[in-house]
């Protein structure tokens, strides 16, 4: 007997918010109508959103890919004979020699794409819990040194070394300690923790299991948003799948040690992704940012201590425990070790998941890999980072992906999403929108970020009404430094950084004379 | 039956999703989302049950109901839709999407149609951003909204 021809359909709520699903049904449908065996299998998302719905079929050449599929292409690829590689408009060739794939380096996003995402068979036979394996065979400070070595630093944003965090929870005092997952994942423009947790869960849940090991927490939390419902039953699946097959529970393949972990949800407040805010979210409380210290490694969940790292740096863990710390360290540029999942998005015509050493500038990011703009109009901006990041001018597309450089640029890479804009934006609206998101989601805490936010935007509409600009702009900037030094977190702290990088790049936006023009 | 027995009948089903998650480290949130999803909203008599059972007082638990702009104490429309306005969507004219949503369900962000259909609100970002504008109606989501994709989003929410 022949063994059933492999399909791939992507799951992953980006294949699905273009139609995966209905695509999937009608291959179904046709696969039966036509008397054809066929095994349809649901993986996550290669990353390559412009071909999304992708199709993969696997045969003697590997795997080849079609799309953007749409449910009236069904019929014609059936004709193709797509199911063996047949030709067609829609056909991409080998999935991994498309350019946008073959450029990258994947070494988080090895498997996200290409297996089952709740086949702990397919996940093994694909590298998975070899870092794991290792683990257990180490002293928990021998696993603290490889990530001190890796160069990791946390890709939630604030670029902190993990290894450094890691060593501070396994030396702090405490009957129980946590690894909180932060995949709280709310900064506009990033869906890389979504694409982990919907593509490749079993590898976060290693990931976690080894920072237990490491530090000698017990257990651990997913936080992650109500936004992300597709996600949260993934990792709720994996979780119990994990748990039978013995890499989470009582006793880590047969090692004697324990480590189980849930997964919560958030309540739609942005500032729960900041990690006391989160801690008291997680705990049953308003989502108030705390103070610090006390660090969350030593006084975290419940007050004791805790690790809290993004999705993405627990997921890469299991890749420097099972190539080595060096192997890691190698790529990337200055202090910006390893890879870096950037996020492509916005008005961009190949928008998706770009993994990389660290390195690259946004003109290869924008022009080159992103193929320009969706519309087809010239790029005018482009904001890195999410809503507290700076916007960048094609002035500035010489800037290297690396913490320093965007830091020495008045920015931050965040948690490495790009959104690009064409030149129909409007940097004023984009200032007052910063300020705006400020003010919704504020946790209320300080004033320069509760009140100065709401003057912000008032500023701003000002502005827009050519009310005295000139002296308009001196406030905003006056507010912007209130807000930059008098702000417990980066929430009221970094909003003035796309606010005054709007003002900087793009002052035609803000000019008097636009106002002028506009009311004659 | 009469207001009474439907306050009662509330504060029992409440009871049990309370007992059901107290052994949680931090149930109060997977409380209130379980509360909503059988209620459609915390019912404000749900509170005092909650505030009992995990020796809070109301105000505490009134303090965090009103934090999290998931939770709240009237029931939403049979359908929530909500619509992305975060800057990946505003780049690919996301404003304009949620402008035709305003006009054509004729209500504003937070408000539900008359006929009790739909709820309108606003979310910033679905972790779509590269298949912007985004839109989410009960948990199913949809992206590259245009005039094409919005319709039978539109009318599957009036329904
Ligand atoms: C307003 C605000 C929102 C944040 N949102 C997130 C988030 O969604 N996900 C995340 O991992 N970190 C977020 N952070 C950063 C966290 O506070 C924290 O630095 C991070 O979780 C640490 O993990 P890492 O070291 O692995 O990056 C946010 C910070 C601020 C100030
Ligand atoms: S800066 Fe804003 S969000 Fe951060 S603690 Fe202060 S009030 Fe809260
Ligand atoms: S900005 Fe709209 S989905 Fe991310």
């Amino acid at each position: 007997m022949t063994e059933p021809l492999k399909v791939y359909v992507p799951r992953d709520a980006g294949a699905l918010a273009l139609g995966a699903d209905k695509v999937a049904a009608e291959i179904a449908r046709e696969a039966e109508a036509r008397g054809l065996d066929i095994r349809l299998i649901r993986n996550g998302s290669r990353g390559l959103f412009f071909l999304e719905p992708m199709v993969e079929v696997v045969t003697e050449d590997g795997r080849l890919a079609y799309g953007p599929v749409a449910p009236e292409d069904v019929a014609s690829l059936f004709d193709a004979g797509f199911l063996t590689g047949g030709d067609h408009p829609l056909a991409q060739g080998e999935t991994e020699k498309i350019p946008f794939l073959a450029r990258q380096t994947r070494l988080t996003f090895a498997r996200c794409g290409i297996i089952d995402p709740l086949d702990p068979a397919d996940y093994e036979a694909h590298g998975g819990l070899k870092g794991l394996r290792h683990a257990v065979m180490m002293a928990p400070e021998e696993i603290v040194e490889t990530m001190i070595a890796s160069g990791l630093r946390g890709r939630g944003g604030a670029g902190f070394p993990t290894g450094i965090k890691w060593k501070t929870v396994a030396e702090a005092k405490g009957e129980q300690k946590y690894i909180v997952c932060n995949a709280d994942e709310g900064d506009s423009g990033t869906y890389s923790d979504r694409m982990i947790m919907e593509g490749d869960p079993f590898m976060l849940i290693e990931g976690m299991v080894i920072a237990g090991l490491a530090t000698g927490a017990t257990r651990g939390y997913v936080y992650t948003r109500s936004e992300y419902p597709h996600a949260i039953a993934t990792m709720r699946d994996a979780i119990a799948i994990a748990r039978r097959h013995g890499f989470l529970g009582p006793d880590i393949l047969g090692s004697g040690h324990a480590f189980d972990m849930e997964i919560r949800m958030g309540a739609g407040a942005y500032v729960c992704g900041e990690e006391t805010s989160l801690l008291n979210s997680l705990e049953g409380k308003r989502g108030v940012v705390r103070a610090k210290p006390p660090l969350p490694a030593h006084e975290g969940f419940l007050g004791r201590p805790t690790v809290v790292n993004n999705v993405i740096s627990l997921a890469t863990v299991p890749a420097i425990l099972d190539h080595g710390p060096e192997f890691f360290r190698d790529f990337g540029v200055g202090h910006s070790h390893g890879t870096i999942p950037i996020q492509i998005a916005g008005n961009v015509k190949n928008g998706g998941l770009f993994e990389i050493a660290f390195g690259l500038t946004l003109h290869e990011l924008v022009d080159e890999i992103g193929g320009g703009t969706r519309s087809g109009r010239p790029v005018k901006a482009v904001q890195v980072g999410g809503p507290l990041g700076a916007y960048f001018p094609r002035a500035l597309f010489d800037t290297i992906f690396d913490y320093e450089a965007y830091t020495a640029k008045s920015g931050l890479i965040g948690h490495a999403g790009i959104v690009v804009f064409d030149d129909t934006v409007d940097m004023l609206k984009q200032a007052r929108f910063a300020m705006e998101f400020c003010a919704i989601e504020s946790c209320g805490k300080c004033t320069p970020c509760r009140i100065g936010s709401v003057r912000g935007v008032e500023v701003a509409d000002k502005i827009a009404a050519g009310e005295d600009p000139e002296a308009q702009i001196a406030l905003m900037t006056d507010l912007c430094q209130t807000m930059r030094f008098g702000s417990l977190c980066a929430l009221g702290g970094f909003t003035p950084f796309p606010v005054l990088s709007a003002i900087e790049h793009f002052p035609d936006d803000f000019h008097p004379a636009r106002f002028a023009e506009a009311a004659e | 039956m009469t207001a009474q027995s439907g306050a009662a009948d509330v504060a029992v089903r409440a009871t049990a999703i309370v007992d059901a998650n107290a052994a949680l480290e931090g149930p109060l949130l997977p409380i209130l989302h379980d509360l909503q999803d059988e209620f459609g909203c915390v019912p404000e008599e749900a509170v005092p049950v909650i505030a009992n059972r995990l020796n809070l007082s109301r105000a505490e638990v009134h303090g965090v109901v009103s934090f999290y702009p998931d939770f709240h104490h009237s029931p939403s429309g049979r359908h929530v839709l909500k619509v992305c306005r975060a800057e990946a969507c505003q780049s690919m004219g996301g404003e304009k999407i949620a402008d035709r949503v305003r006009s054509a369900l004729g209500i504003d962000w937070h408000e539900t149609t008359p006929d009790g259909a739909v709820t309108l609100e606003p979310v910033y970002c679905l972790g779509l951003c590269s298949c912007a504008p985004a839109a989410m109606l009960d948990g199913e989501v949809t992206g590259r909204l245009d005039e094409t994709r919005l319709a039978p989003l539109l009318d599957e929410a009036r329904r």
